[in-house]
């Protein structure tokens, strides 16, 4: 990376410069101030840089050489699946016939796009263990606020109204209850035992007629797997409520366990995650929903269909949530999806979640002897270590992260989930070597020696990164979001 | 069977096995009961080499007529816009597109200087104070600022035009159900929203007023005059616009927005049947602890040298959990990204430019449609798209267009009934004066199979 001082594009703008190139106007023009009343025409420019295209290009060659993927390297962080991006997924969704169509452009001029569509749909639903899936969602969180909106509108057309409470794990992702709030309800935590999994007899306790549905990670996000997920969904069940399977981790069981088969009702995955998106620095994701045939009257508006080998968007839903987002969801993520999908087909999915889980395993317990590690059981596709030994030492998980930037690594995912004291959660992937994984553990089992002996060179971590470490505190205070000339 | 992205090899496993003490990989899944464990083998289709695959793929996608093969007028909150070439080169710099949200300042500052950018040029555009790092689209970018203005006011009532996006309406509903809110929706008269109409139902229960500009039938909604009547309940005052429009409109901020939404997919991203786009989510300050999604902010390092860092984080679901506002958890970063880039390429001569061509050119359209004889729905200014009256079924004029070589326009009557056997266009800067005159010349040239009932 490279250190020297990287200027704003507005500081490189000077009056005159452009970076476009459009035709010469070829219709006769009129005077706009004729045909627009003087109010609503813009006086004040808008004041956006005037650069030459070397310039931009520059620019942005020289902010990505200030950024890390996981073309740069290593991206072991713990449950967001940071595998391999491949290129042709990025080729695919580029044609012409994918890229340059228009959402409402008459049906029968995009029957290869919806028919990608279903192919996908069809082939989550056979992953997943689920009757239907709709590709609307834009993003886990997306997918998560759906199919509590179905759950819900599936106990209303019960004539259950009276069913206010989400139950989430105490190691859940935050969109969990997040999401539980954004869709109108209250969330209740369940704690979690001494194994790192649901407390059965907390879930008891907390599961009463109220409750409308169990969001649950499986494997949680500790990495375990929930073996009591049977026990639990006749729990829930009995009640009256649903379980919802949030597929951040969906990583670690395709084509070893589908989440329908464990009783689960509304599933969504992380396309983005588990069938390689990309990330793209934050997103677009996307975030598929599958449902057991109950909930499918609730599936949001359109709902793709197929009939006589003509594929169909079906507005009239009577009991739909309705929409969810515009059009049909993010087609360009899916695209990738699919393409990945058939890249790999059964098999090489089933590979995917064994090479995981294998990766994962080996770096837990060649780890083990040198960090804390909390559940002992063999994990998933990712595992928490606990920092607390180092930290005893004045070494903080977050100077562990920061120190393996030094040797060119994206840290794990750190302090989640909060249910582990220092957490450092690791997810290899299974698109990494074993030279990858024994180059980091090497490096995992330097720091933590340097901990004891140098303590401050992980402290003053990172040492070689294009700025040290951030004031966060003054940024949060005394916000500064964009860019203003006398600043 | 091997596969290009998996590495391990049996002398891998082996050596892995035996470091975990374990024999087979079996070994790692008993934790799974019996009862569920999956142990046939998944039905879906048989994986494809590289070449099969690209074939297949193109098969699918020659099926789809797309807008660089055939003149589209067909825009209705996605269009097609001129993409500089090095928008699609940067992107696919592989250190941003294979990037997670930049958690780690240190090794993510160019994502976060160029989000940093991206909020500084919607700020420019929208004229607000404050703009986030992008949000899903526009339409749930508009259904975030009803929540936002119902949780900032207190109150329950939602007021939105019925010349907002039928679609960006329906997503807005649907979250509303969720918080328990009730929208309403404001009839529109002569292509705009009814004054009066508007001033009815706004009262001391609103939490906001929601429209369009330019709206979805691209005429220019009297933003001053309805930022009167929602302010004067003390309302929130929402405005969902095309940010290309604003660089030769008046900006919502300066008639006094406190919230402006819209999409950037006019800034270099492809229609792509839909999205991703990359909605944006402008405010004031007043509001700026209040946005949902990320932020990101200037600060310094420990040696004073300036960088980034996502900012007021408390806002956010990983945060504050069950009391947050707003789930959303991503955000279209790549988008956000392609739209910076576009907008920079574009700069500050070349947004007007395009704008101002836009305008043009929908009114020569325009013009020369009614100068064959056909009757266009809406007398107000407007921007790059209007609707006109037609003389067959939109289906029909649609499919005789496809002949020609062109995408034709929008059936209204789909979502407006009233406007049955109309076609909203869109007529941006990509449309020459020889593609808009052909579609004249085949509008007025049809002859109708199907007779028509006005």
């Amino acid at each position: 990376m490279r250190t020297e001082h990287q200027s704003l594009i507005f500081e490189l703008s000077k009056p005159g410069r452009v970076g476009y190139s459009i035709p010469e106007l070829d219709v006769p023009e009129v005077n706009v101030e004729s045909i627009i009343p003087s109010d609503y025409l813009r006086t004040e420019e808008a004041d956006l840089p005037e650069v030459s295209e070397l310039q931009i290009v520059r620019h942005y060659t020289a902010l990505s050489n200030r950024n890390h993927g996981v073309d740069s390297g290593f991206y072991p962080l713990g449950s967001c699946t940071m595998k391999y991006n491949p290129k042709i997924n990025e080729d695919v969704a580029r044609f012409p016939g994918f890229a340059h169509i228009h959402p409402l452009q008459d049906e029968e001029t995009v029957q290869g796009a919806m028919e990608m569509m279903y192919r996908l749909q069809t082939s989550l639903a056979e992953i997943t263990g689920m009757d239907e899936v709709t590709l609307q969602p834009a993003a886990g969180a997306h997918g998560e606020w759906t199919g509590l909106m179905m759950i819900r509108a599936y106990h209303e057309a019960n004539g259950d109204f009276n069913r206010t409470k989400v139950i989430v794990p105490d190691s859940a992702h935050g969109t969990n209850p997040a999401s539980a709030t954004v869709a109108g309800f209250e969330s209740v935590t369940v704690k979690s035992d001494e194994r790192g999994l649901v407390d059965l007899e907390d879930l008891k306790r907390v599961v009463d007629q109220d409750v409308a549905a169990l969001m649950l990670t499986n494997p949680n996000t500790l990495g375990l797997f929930e073996e009591h997920i049977l026990e639990m969904a006749k729990i829930v069940h009995e009640a009256g409520g649903k379980l919802y399977y949030d597929g951040a981790n969906a990583n670690a069981i395709l084509g070893f366990a589908r989440p329908g088969d464990m009783g689960f009702d509304v599933v969504h995955l992380n396309l983005h995650k588990t069938f390689t998106g990309p990330h793209g620095g934050g997103g677009p994701g996307s975030g598929p929903v599958g449902v057991k045939a109950d909930l499918i009257p609730f599936l949001p508006k359109p709902v793709l269909v197929k009939e006589n080998d003509v594929y169909k968007f079906e507005y009239n839903r009577p009991q739909s949530i309705g929409r969810v987002k515009p059009f049909y969801g993010n087609f360009g993520i899916n695209v990738r999806a699919f393409t990945y999908i058939m890249t790999m087909g059964p098999d090489g999915l089933h590979q995917v979640s064994e090479n995981a889980v294998l990766n994962a395993n080996y770096m837990m317990r060649r780890l083990e002897p040198h960090f804390d590690l909390p559940f002992t059981q063999h994990c998933k596709h990712e595992f928490v270590l606990s920092g607390r030994r180092q930290k005893k030492l004045g070494v903080r998980t977050l100077d562990i992260a920061k120190r393996l930037l030094d040797f060119g690594y994206h840290p794990p995912t750190i302090y989640f989930p909060l249910s582990v004291e220092e957490a450092i959660m690791i997810e290899p992937t299974e698109t990494e070597s074993k030279e990858t994984l024994d180059e980091f553990i090497e490096k995992m089992i330097q720091i933590s020696k340097e901990a004891e002996e140098t303590p401050e060179l992980v402290q003053e971590a990172p040492h070689t990164t294009v700025v040290k470490r951030l004031d966060e505190a003054t940024a949060a205070r005394k916000p500064i979001l964009k860019y203003s000339k006398q600043a | 069977m091997t596969f290009r992205y998996l590495p391990m090899t049996e002398q891998d496993k082996k050596e892995m096995l035996e470091t975990i003490g374990i024999e087979t990989t079996e070994d790692l899944f008993q934790d799974i009961p019996e009862e569920v464990r999956f142990r046939g083998r998944l039905q879906i289709e048989e994986a494809l080499s590289e070449p099969q695959l690209v074939k297949e793929m193109g098969r699918l996608a020659a099926l789809n007529k797309n807008t660089k093969e055939y003149a589209s007028f067909l825009g209705a909150g996605v269009y097609d816009h001129y993409t500089p070439s090095i928008v699609n080169h940067m992107l696919l710099r592989s250190e941003f597109y294979t990037a997670y949200t930049p958690y780690q300042p240190e090794i993510s500052q160019g994502e976060l200087q160029a989000i940093f950018e991206f909020q500084t040029m919607i700020c420019e555009l929208t004229g607000m104070d404050v703009a986030n790092s992008s949000m899903y689209d526009g339409g749930t970018s508009l259904a975030e600022a009803g929540l936002l203005s119902a949780a900032q006011t207190r109150r329950k009532k939602i007021v939105v035009s019925k010349s907002v996006h039928p679609e960006s309406r329906d997503v807005l509903k649907t979250y509303a159900k969720g918080q328990h809110l009730e929208v309403v929706e404001v009839e529109a008269e002569g292509g705009i929203t009814s004054l009066n109409a508007l001033r009815a139902e706004v009262d001391e229960h609103t939490a906001c007023v929601i429209v369009q500009y330019p709206n979805f039938f691209g005429q220019i909604e009297p933003l001053k005059e309805i930022e009167e009547i929602v302010h004067g309940v003390k309302g929130m005052f929402v405005v969902s616009s095309n940010p290309l429009a604003l660089g030769a409109l008046t900006p919502p901020g300066k008639f006094g927005a406190d919230i402006v939404v819209g999409d950037a997919q006019p800034f270099g991203i492809a229609q792509g049947f839909g999205g991703p786009h990359c909605g944006y989510f402008a405010v004031t300050n007043k509001l700026m602890r209040k946005v949902p999604g990320r932020l990101v902010g200037q600060t310094v390092d420990e040696d004073g040298k300036r960088g980034f860092v996502l900012t007021l984080q408390a806002r956010e679901q990983h945060i504050r959990r069950d009391k947050a506002t707003s789930n959303i958890c991503s955000n279209q970063a790549l988008n956000a990204l392609a739209a910076s880039i576009a907008m920079t390429a574009l700069g500050k001569q070349g947004v007007k430019e395009v704008a101002h061509q836009n305008i043009q050119k929908a009114h020569y359209a325009k013009k020369v449609l009614e100068e064959k004889g056909f009757k266009t729905a809406f007398a107000g200014p407007f921007f790059n798209e209007f609707v006109v009256e037609l003389k067959c079924t939109a289906k029909e004029v649609n499919q005789k267009l496809l002949e020609s070589g062109i995408i034709g326009g929008y059936d209204l009557g789909l979502s407006y009934p009233e406007f049955k056997n109309h076609m909203l266009l869109a007529v941006t800067e990509m449309r020459t004066k020889e593609e808009i005159d052909q579609l004249a010349n085949v509008l007025e040239g049809l002859s109708c199979v199907q007779n028509i009932s006005h």
